[in-house]
């Protein structure tokens, strides 16, 4: 098969990664692709869909990528096969195919008692479900949950979080029995016994009981025992969706699924089936990685290919309600002659067992509860020796788990399927970095939890990760900042004096300029501090490409007065400058030559106005939206907030640019979650996001914290900010920072939240005294002649202007000459614009 | 073959108008020149940067790099020796320099044009 018309029946997280695998191998699309969706919207990242209930959107669990060519029909599923004619038929029309693919997945198996049926009886599956249940649960008091599997647990966590006490009711005599034994079950209890929700182990449902309004009102259970439930939840497993298959007369597997060898086609050649549907040799599986890689094998025999089915990897690693859950390999021991080695401490609440052969030797599976640290390096030595001595690989920090020593077959990445061996080949063709070796091999691009591997191999490779800032200091950032800060050092000749080597240069130098003001050593133009600064910072404005500099007055929240506005108008023409209206909600003036710099401070000081800093790597500005104040959806006054913010953090330097916005509602009208730091409204506090960028790599931020109060919003910022001054490398915005965090967002919240380390105290008194330090940088100059003095074109003749600074005119407004260009380089062009051509 | 021509030695400003370690840009016989003062002498290059054609070098950071005093050029960061003018990063760029030297407390600038 070639091409021709191509039938894909499922838009779920399987079906849209085949369509995706597809597309990478059909470029050219010698497959005309229909998807058949049964839901409105398109594929969307199931195994994520708890977050939901965490405030994450619709739109960030998309996982549509839209092709040209495929046609996607959401809202029409298939109701039948016609094998016979290869057409599909929908409520709509017929569809007919050369080749066609089954990705139904599955539905969510409901047990056969009285009662499920019932007002406030759910099941966890879709995103309808999980809003079906939000509303149900409004004024609701008591859930429960049939299941205490993987998907019962978690949603039992999102019923706790919509604010209902919970009941787990688990048939099996302990929670997650598929992927966690009974000690490890047990462990895993105690976690939700502390977070008030109740289990009930070794007991089954057996009816649904309404109350008077006639909507759920109770549980029954086998041990004669009742549970009072306003809402239930059932998530007693998966069963695979196979009807359409079977009334097309395809063999099905022994416990359902649509049969399929393991090129995944089924006994019609023109017919493949994917994902949960699909029977492998018989067998379903109900994990997401066994699904793609069945997605992958059809999208290679599509192409002429001749993948395999490569085995199941059932290895499981979760936090399910805060607690890191892991199971990999022959988790249970069934293995003929095996042995255990476990590990339990109460006191940490960790479980750890490690299945071995029965020779000691080799790995064959494990459970890990409660600190799951091990499980990359684990995880890639299942079939092959042990990394490390036993109790050293179950040491609570995985401490002894080091990937150096695993074979080059193990499989570092399993998302992606990349091997040791093809890290190491990687190394070899010169990748020094994580960044590279995702980039090459693409490990670590989708889950992530393989990315220490990845250091430790880079290490073991001897591939040495200089964090040296430059030839004059062999530290980062962040050791250079401990050591200014813990020795008190307040210039740079005494720091590279004792801390570096050379007269240092344009890399180390704006660094410690903005240590140095990070930690409050007075106006950054005193002494030789001067000396230090980058020519933004030299001149408190921005160098333009013509030598000239703009300046941006703060405007905080983008609120500002008529008054002020025509102060700004008056300022721009008298000085002529070009204007134009930031991204960031504030005025731009381009076209000032050096020596008009203070004059116009003078007027726009003189006016109330102060420096904005867009200049520095600094706060820039808190954007905001109009905020309940005007608008009719708004829940928080979200201008207000934006001016205390921006007035809070003004001036403080940061090892890059800062950028914050706070909406009034959830409609985020301000975009603050493409900020360093955004906040958005809720109806009872404020939601905070961390760790947004625009830019060259845009990054939503982060949900941080929800419901804050203003108080304790603040102390978070004040936190969050300090701590990324203190720990981020040079030029590293809260983004990367963020995402390079050993531990990640959990750390961060355990640093800035639960004090782990110790610092809050620390943080808080930095940020108070840069709070109460904060002076104007502009009048500071202008108050100060010396500093005035650097304001002049030329030493010898200050009354010349710059020659080289000349300005021609651009709709209305003075643009630079480029006569001086580079030699070669392009002139400016008018802008022509082309009319549509219509063509008959 | 390159013909070099001196001028005079023309007085800029005194010696304490230049602070350590940064610049200022000084105009002598029309050409406009950047002059640094740093812990190895005083030093006078063109003002243009050669990479973008603005009037900035004055104004980038001074340094060193592998013992040879720098200043880098504020626009794109080009390292640029003062001794020699040479662009460190870019092979083949370079710009002119000029003679630099205090007297009685005035620092004077001699032009050299190279052509």
């Amino acid at each position: 098969m070639s091409g021709g018309d191509l039938v894909v029946i499922g838009n779920g997280m399987v079906g849209q990664r085949f369509v995706d695998a597809l597309h990478a191998r059909d470029p050219q699309g010698s497959w005309r692709v229909t998807v058949l969706a049964e839901e409105d919207r398109p594929a969307y990242d199931r195994v994520r869909l708890s977050a939901y209930f965490d405030g994450v959107s619709e739109s960030e669990l998309n996982l549509h990528t839209p092709h040209d060519g495929v046609r996607l029909r959401l809202g029409e599923p298939a109701t039948a096969v016609d094998r016979d004619r290869q057409v599909v038929t929908t409520a709509v029309g017929e569809y007919r195919y050369d080749a066609l693919v089954l990705a139904t997945g599955s539905y969510a198996f409901v047990p056969p008692v009285a009662g499920t049926e019932l007002p406030g009886v759910f099941v966890y599956r879709t995103l309808d479900d999980l809003a079906a249940i939000r509303a149900y649960a409004r004024g609701r008091r008591v859930g429960a949950v049939i299941g205490g599997g993987l998907l019962g647990l978690e949603a039992a966590n999102a019923l706790r979080l919509l604010g209902l006490s919970t009941d787990v009711v688990e048939f099996a005599p302990r929670l997650m029995p598929v992927q966690v034994d009974q000690a490890g079950g047990a462990m895993l209890r105690r976690y939700v016994d502390e977070l008030g929700v109740r289990t009930h182990l070794g007991v089954a449902t057996t009816a649904i009981r309404p109350g008077p309004d006639g909507g759920v009102a109770a549980l029954e259970l086998s041990d004669g025992t009742a549970l009072d439930a306003d809402l239930v939840v059932v998530a007693a497993g998966i069963r695979p969706r196979d009807q359409l298959a079977r009334d097309a007369g395809l063999p099905l597997g022994p416990r359902g699924g649509v049969l399929v060898d393991a090129t995944c086609r089924t006994a019609d050649e023109r017919i493949w089936a994917v994902g949960e549907c699909a029977a492998v040799d018989g067998t379903c599986h109900g994990l997401v990685a066994p699904g793609y890689a069945t997605a992958e094998v059809v999208a290679d025999r599509l192409v002429g290919g001749a993948a395999t089915f490569p085995g199941a990897d059932t290895a499981t690693k979760l936090k399910l309600l805060g607690v890191d859950v892991a199971s990999f390999g022959d988790a249970h021991g069934a293995t003929e002659g095996c042995l255990d080695v476990t590990f339990t401490d109460p006191a940490t609440r960790v479980y750890a067992k490690l299945v071995l052969s029965d020779d000691a030797h080799t790995l064959l599976g494990g459970v890990l509860v409660g600190d799951a640290s091990a499980y990359p390096t684990l995880r890639a030595s299942v079939g092959g020796p042990l990394p490390a001595a036993p109790l050293a690989l179950l040491a609570p920090d995985g401490g002894g788990a080091d990937a150096g020593a695993l074979p080059a077959t193990a499989q570092v990445c399993s998302c992606n399927a990349v091997t040791r061996g093809d890290v190491d080949a990687a190394i070899a063709d010169g990748c020094a970095d994580v960044p590279a070796l995702k980039a090459c091999t693409r490990a670590g691009t989708s889950c992530g939890s393989c990315v220490p591997m990845l250091k430790q191999l880079l290490d073991a490779a001897g591939v040495a990760q200089s964090s040296a800032l430059c030839e004059h200091f062999d530290v980062s950032r962040r050791e250079l900042f401990e050591i200014v800060r813990v020795r008190g050092i307040r210039t740079f000749s005494r720091l590279i004096a004792e801390h570096g080597r050379g007269r240092g240069c344009d890399i180390c130098k704006p660094v410690v300029a903005s240590i140095l003001a990070s930690l409050g050593s007075g106006h950054v133009l005193d002494g030789e501090q001067a000396s230090l600064q980058d020519t933004n910072d030299h001149f408190l404005a921005n160098l333009q490409r013509d030598g000239s500099y703009s300046v941006v007055p703060r405007i905080p929240g983008g609120e500002i007065t008529p008054e002020k506005l025509i102060v700004i108008g008056e300022v721009a023409r008298d000085f002529q400058l070009y204007t134009k209206i930031t991204g960031g909600q504030r005025i731009d003036l381009f076209g000032a030559r050096v020596e008009q710099l203070p004059q116009i401070w003078r007027r726009l000081v003189d006016a109330g106005f102060e420096s904005g800093h867009a200049y520095g790597k600094a706060l820039r500005t808190v954007k905001s939206c109009v905020g309940e104040t005007w608008c009719r959806y708004g829940v928080q006054d979200s201008v207000g907030l934006a001016v205390a913010l921006e007035l809070r953090y003004r001036g403080l330097r940061a090892p890059h640019k800062l950028k914050s916005a706070v909406s009034g509602c959830a409609r985020e009208c301000a975009e603050a979650r493409s900020k360093d730091f955004g906040i958005i409204a809720t109806e009872t506090g404020w939601n905070l996001y961390v760790g947004g960028n625009g830019g060259f790599r845009p990054r939503h931020a982060d949900l941080f914290a929800t419901d804050l109060s203003t108080e304790t919003l603040i102390r978070l910022i004040d936190r969050f900010l300090m701590y990324y001054i203190r720990t981020a490398d040079r030029l590293q915005r809260t983004a990367g920072w963020v995402e390079a965090m050993d531990g990640g967002l959990d750390h961060l919240r355990s640093v800035i939240v639960d004090d782990s380390l110790g610092l809050c105290a620390d943080l808080d008194a930095a940020m108070a005294r840069h709070v109460s330090s904060y002076s104007d940088e502009w009048r500071d100059v202008l108050d100060d002649p010396d500093r005035l003095r650097r304001y002049t074109s030329f030493v010898n003749a200050p009354d010349v202007p710059d020659p080289s600074i000349t300005f021609t005119r651009e709709r209305g407004q003075p643009v630079p000459v480029r006569a001086d260009g580079p030699p070669g380089g392009h002139r400016r062009q008018p802008v022509t614009l082309g009319l549509p051509e219509v063509r008959r | 073959m390159n013909q070099t021509s001196t001028l005079d030695w023309t007085a800029v400003c005194a010696l304490h108008r230049l602070e350590p370690d940064r610049g200022v840009a000084a105009l002598v016989d029309g050409v406009q020149v950047a002059l640094f003062r740093t812990a190895d002498g005083l030093f006078a290059i063109d003002n243009r940067d050669p990479v973008s054609g603005a009037y900035v070098l004055s104004r980038g950071i001074v340094g060193s790099r592998s013992g040879a005093p720098t200043v880098a050029s504020p626009l794109h960061k080009q390292v640029y020796d003062l001794r020699s003018g040479h662009c460190l990063d870019l092979p083949g760029v370079a710009v002119a320099r000029h003679e630099a030297r205090c007297r009685n407390g005035l620092v004077e600038v001699r032009l050299r044009q190279e052509g």
